[in-house]
């Protein structure tokens, strides 16, 4: 069986977020930067069928030169094979269709992605890339098994779970569940010393077409202060909540 | 012309987020003078979309679309918009609307954005305003395609009534067959989904362990609400990975949020940014979720949640 795991690029969870040239840029200075939280849960249950079912996993991010360390680490890991496809990643389509270039050409059987980045949380690339080469689409995975072509997968969806058989080739938005937290793993040094000698391939990209163009970001409005209540005075909680915030 | 949305339903009602979309839809035909139509699948009361400007519903009856999926609900809406030559899609942020909008927007070559919290401006292009960041910051996109879709942040727009006539038709495209099974559907009917949730309650550390959760649950109950737990919470197995609200859990958008016993991380924060309404119950006054709160209690949530329940329940009850 042969993996994509798509990887992306972002700013750590506990990045204070700031905006430069009159709010129309991310702020980078100072950011530390990742691979998006759950593509990690989607990259460690790809080494568990790279280990336990012999399966290749190659990855692919689509970024500038400053995303190689991430993509680095995802070889450092255990990945096999690194693609870094050569573009400012401008919106969710335009992305998709470089990933999209790269997995038929690749022909991989299954596409891993997060469920969503954690910069501009569009949730939107997986789906798109399984439309794009025809492949099965399962969102916001937590578990998935694959025997003889055949993937059952469990779907997270409001309020509960859901069971889905298909066959392969497949793509799934995937988040915590496909691994637990525990499982993640941290590059050691023998990872990242065979790291150094795997293959990270720079491709050009094959479009520049997006749907989407962010114009100007903004912060919200600060908050004022918590209004504080004596713990010995709950009624004034409930009157506040009632009369006050309209919330119950 | 028209404006087209996707009216969800589930055991055959339609859900509070198909009123929410009718609401935004009807403001933005308002202005440019179009009509709203909406799609259902397997909905009994259609009708009620009138209430919030739906002037006509394409209505799909189909049995053997009871359960979702993804493949036939997108190609029904790509049908849809095909037969209406609708140029906005708008849809909800519900986990089936997220996941079929992808396709939609391939189907139709269509810019999509989602999780939009403001109605479009349309002075210098068509933008929308929208949560990035996990809520840390707002983006105005640009969708620069003729054909548009809209994924609407749930609660971010709210409910607006307005009086029109909504004409029922059958509606039944072709179909092709689909290549994923749904096996089972794992759903917990007594509970209000944090999704669906007006009201969140939600545990973290504080509570030191998964034995103490009868008193959320209380709390919850009295309020109608979603139970939800921080990361740490969930990451230690207290709880189900479904209720870890943050940043790398669920986003909250409810109307009240109450915390009890949560610190409130960066990360937690942002998850939970776009409530309304923050209660933060903890005994550690320097606690950050103080600062992000609207409201809060410095105290032991052992003493003052089991208090806090009998108080609802008096006020319900004198309230009913």
């Amino acid at each position: 069986m042969k993996i994509l795991v798509c990887i992306s690029h972002v700013p750590d969870t506990t990045s204070k977020i700031n905006f430069t040239d009159n709010d129309t840029k991310f702020d980078t200075n100072g950011v530390q930067f990742v691979i998006g939280p759950n593509d990690e849960f989607g990259l460690t249950r790809a080494m568990w069928f790279k280990e336990k079912q012999g399966a290749s996993v190659d990855v692919v991010t689509v970024g500038e030169k400053d995303a190689e360390p991430t993509i680095r680490k995802t070889l450092a890991i255990g990945a096999d094979k690194a693609i870094r496809v050569d573009a400012k990643p401008m919106d969710a389509f335009q992305v998709a269709q470089e990933i999209a270039d790269v997995a038929k050409n690749g022909g991989y059987d299954l596409v891993i992605a997060g469920r969503e980045s954690i910069d501009y949380n569009g949730g939107m690339v997986p789906g798109m890339v399984a439309k794009m080469i025809g492949a099965n689409f399962i969102n916001t995975c937590v578990s998935l098994e694959i025997e003889d072509q055949k993937a059952t997968a469990i779907r997270e969806i409001d309020g509960g779970k859901e069971t889905l058989t298909c066959d392969l080739p497949l793509v799934i938005g995937g988040q915590k569940g496909l691994v637990e937290e525990k499982d993640l793993r941290i590059p050691n040094m023998r990872g990242i010393m065979m790291a150094r000698k795997k293959p990270l391939e720079v491709k050009a990209p094959v479009s520049e077409k997006s749907l989407v163009e962010f114009k100007k970001f903004s912060k919200p409005a600060p908050k004022g202060d918590v209004k504080l209540v004596n713990a010995d005075n709950i009624d004034e909680l409930i009157d506040l909540l009632h009369n006050e915030a309209k919330a119950i | 012309m028209s404006i087209l949305i996707y009216a969800e339903s589930e055991n055959k009602k339609l859900k509070k987020a198909a009123f929410e979309v009718a609401s935004y839809a009807a403001s933005i035909a308002e202005k440019t003078q179009d009509d709203v139509v909406a799609v259902t699948v397997n909905a009994d009361n259609t009708g009620d979309l009138g209430q919030y400007g739906v002037s006509k519903v394409l209505n799909v009856q189909n049995e053997s679309l009871e359960k979702f999926n993804v493949e036939s609900y997108s190609e029904i809406l790509t049908k849809a918009v095909e037969e209406t030559k609708a140029d906005i899609v708008i849809l909800s942020q519900s986990a089936n609307a997220k996941y079929l909008a992808p396709l939609l927007s391939v189907n139709l070559k269509a810019g999509y954005a989602s999780n939009v919290v403001e109605l479009p401006e349309t002075e210098s292009g068509f933008q929308v305003k929208r949560n990035v960041f996990t809520n840390k910051a707002f983006g105005m996109a640009e969708i620069t395609t003729d054909k548009k879709i809209i994924g609407l942040s749930s609660n971010a727009f709210g409910l607006h009534e307005k009086e029109a006539k909504a004409e029922t038709v059958d509606f039944n495209p072709e179909i092709s067959d689909s290549s994923i099974e749904v096996q089972s559907v794992d759903k917990n009917t007594d509970k209000v989904s944090i999704a669906d949730a007006e009201i969140v309650v939600s545990g973290g550390r504080g509570l030191k362990g998964p034995e103490n959760w009868g008193m959320i649950e209380e709390l919850a109950e009295v309020l109608g609400a979603a139970t939800a737990c921080s990361k740490p919470v969930s990451d230690m197995g207290w709880r189900p990975h479904s209720e870890h609200v943050g940043q790398t859990g669920k986003p909250v958008a409810s109307n009240l949020y109450i915390a009890i016993g949560i610190s409130g991380a960066i990360q937690h924060l942002a998850g939970i940014n776009a409530s309304k309404t923050k209660v933060v119950i903890n005994t550690d006054e320097e606690a950050p979720f103080f600062k992000a709160a609207d409201y809060g209690i410095v105290g032991d949530a052992f003493e003052v949640v089991p208090q806090l329940v009998e108080k609802l329940k008096e006020f319900k009850a004198s309230n009913a």
